[in-house]
């Protein structure tokens, strides 16, 4: 896929993943998991999940980290922290789900037909723009880029909210523009010293 | 006048403008200030921590940093989103000295740091712990009895940090509605997730999920549902004519935030509280609460 960098060994990637994890406040806990099953049965979307939570940790325990990344599991997290408060292992599995969106888009590796990284990236390119997010520019693009008949569909509901005053046209910039450019490139740049410091480490996305 | 530094955050300026205008009309009302900081950016929300990890907390500790170096102060944030990615920036810069040192070399290069002194918290925090409900009680102009209100908190105000409610029951709303005269009712899904942007990327999920509060909050006997979330707010209003389509019943529920109904208790004017740009128009129902001009 066009996102994909470098690409790597389903090894490594294990690797990177719990290496990444491993840095979540006690997210050593993830080798605590006794597959109890609570975070399947509090989350509100396992019902439409390829894999459960529950079985997310399974599956990677058992080397599938590929069919993981491209379940719809990871893009189903509407990230509602229930998992998280009610793992008695004290597991962020709201957090795991977050890491593993950000390997699926880093790596291109995500199910065809997921829509939702494209949201992702597209909402990442308008707050690095403009310090905000444009929403009404946000959604077209995504919509656009996904589904463009589907403009149609919403196009009464975008009439209303512009009628009541609730669509802003023009995206907003802060003013601090460059200041914000300097944050991220310098953000940027510590990720990537960290991936020189350790060549197998986790290398952040630079698109 | 007791002041507070605000966080507004992107989906406030427009979209759900009701939800700043009133939450700034409440905070007169109850004698306090809330000071929006200078140049705020975008949280992040939940998307761009789905990208990239460490920009992400750096966009987030920018605003941290603009709050501390106006402070003092508690940085009061209305939206969930932005208040639970600033908290957690907050906490785990906190917790990983390793972050801490990374972000603050990204905050370096445009001459900001952020030493860790911030309070993060929602505004209904505030209300319902500092001002308290027996003053806010005293405020009361016009109390709403007789309404059934289904107060929905949704996920991000009290999960995962549960900081100052409950992160599986949730009561605090429901205690300032009962302050306000209104009656809460049993809402067993008050804390459930509406889907998110998931009503944008998975459609049905997101449809099922808005579905189930909805017709629980009707089945329960709610008037109106309040909630503290701009985006639950407007997953709750927006596609109940595409609810009635695919389940068959139109909830026809209003749904407003909990700083709007606070305003018309209060006697607030009603123009200062965005009131009528819903697309579910709350009006009808609050109409004989209204001043004037309800109930068109």
């Amino acid at each position: 896929m066009a996102d994909a960098t470098t690409p790597r060994s389903m090894e490594e990637l294990h690797k990177i993943f719990l290496e990444d994890v491993y840095k979540i406040p006690e997210g050593e806990n993830i080798k605590q998991c006794i597959q109890c099953g609570t975070c399947s049965g509090s989350c509100p979307t396992s019902y439409a999940m390829d894999f459960t939570p529950r079985e997310i940790i399974a599956a990677f325990r058992a080397g599938m980290l590929e069919r993981v990344l491209k379940s719809n599991t990871v893009w189903m997290c509407a990230s509602c922290y229930y998992c998280t408060v009610r793992c008695p292992a004290g597991i962020k599995l709201t957090d795991i789900m977050y890491e593993l969106k950000r390997l699926g888009i880093e790596y291109g590796l995500y199910a065809k037909g997921v829509t939702a990284p494209v949201l992702s990236k597209t909402f990442v390119k308008m707050v690095d723009k403009y310090g905000r997010s444009p929403e009404l520019e946000l959604l077209s693009r995504y919509m656009l880029a996904t589904n463009p008949l589907g403009m149609v569909e919403m196009a009464p509901m975008g009439a209303k909210l512009f009628f009541k005053g609730r669509l802003g046209i023009f995206p907003k910039s802060i003013k601090g523009k460059s200041q914000l450019s300097k944050i991220l490139k310098m953000a940027l740049a510590e990720t990537e010293k960290a991936v020189e410091a350790k060549p197998e480490s986790h290398k952040e996305g630079g698109h | 006048m007791k002041q507070y530094l605000y966080y507004p955050g992107c989906s406030l300026e427009k979209t759900n403008f009701s939800f700043d205008h009133s939450s700034r009309e409440v905070a007169k009302g109850l004698g306090f200030e809330l000071k929006e900081i200078e140049d705020w950016n975008c949280c992040g929300s939940t998307s761009y921590m789905a990208v990239r990890e460490l920009r992400s907390f750096a966009i987030s500790a920018r605003n941290l940093a603009i709050a501390e170096k106006m402070g003092p102060g508690d940085l009061i944030t209305v939206c969930t989103a932005c208040y639970t990615v600033l908290a957690k920036t907050h906490n785990y810069l906190k917790e990983n000295k390793d972050l801490r040192e990374k972000v603050n070399h990204a905050l370096a290069a445009a001459d900001m740091k952020y030493s860790g002194n911030v309070k993060v918290r929602h505004l209904l925090d505030v209300i319902v712990n500092d001002v308290g409900l027996e003053a806010v009680k005293g405020k009361v102009k016009k109390p709403l009895e007789g309404l059934k209100v289904a107060c929905y908190y949704g996920c991000q105000l009290s999960r995962p940090h549960g900081t100052f409610d409950d992160p599986e029951f949730p009561v605090t709303m429901d205690h300032l509605a009962t302050a306000l005269g209104a009656t809460p009712v049993d809402f067993p899904l008050k804390a459930k997730c509406c889907g998110g942007m998931m009503m944008t990327t998975v459609a049905d999920v997101g449809l099922k999920l808005t579905k189930d509060l909805l017709y629980c909050a009707k089945e329960a006997g709610a008037d109106l549902v309040i909630t503290c979330c701009p985006l639950c707010q407007v997953n709750l209003e927006s596609y109940q004519g595409k609810i009635k389509k695919t389940f068959g019943t139109d909830p026809a529920l209003p749904a407003i935030y909990f700083t709007q109904l606070m305003g018309v208790a209060l006697g607030l004017p009603e123009k200062n509280l965005g009131l009528g740009s819903e697309l579910v128009d709350p009006r009808p129902t609050l109409a004989k609460y209204l001043g004037n001009g309800g109930g068109r």
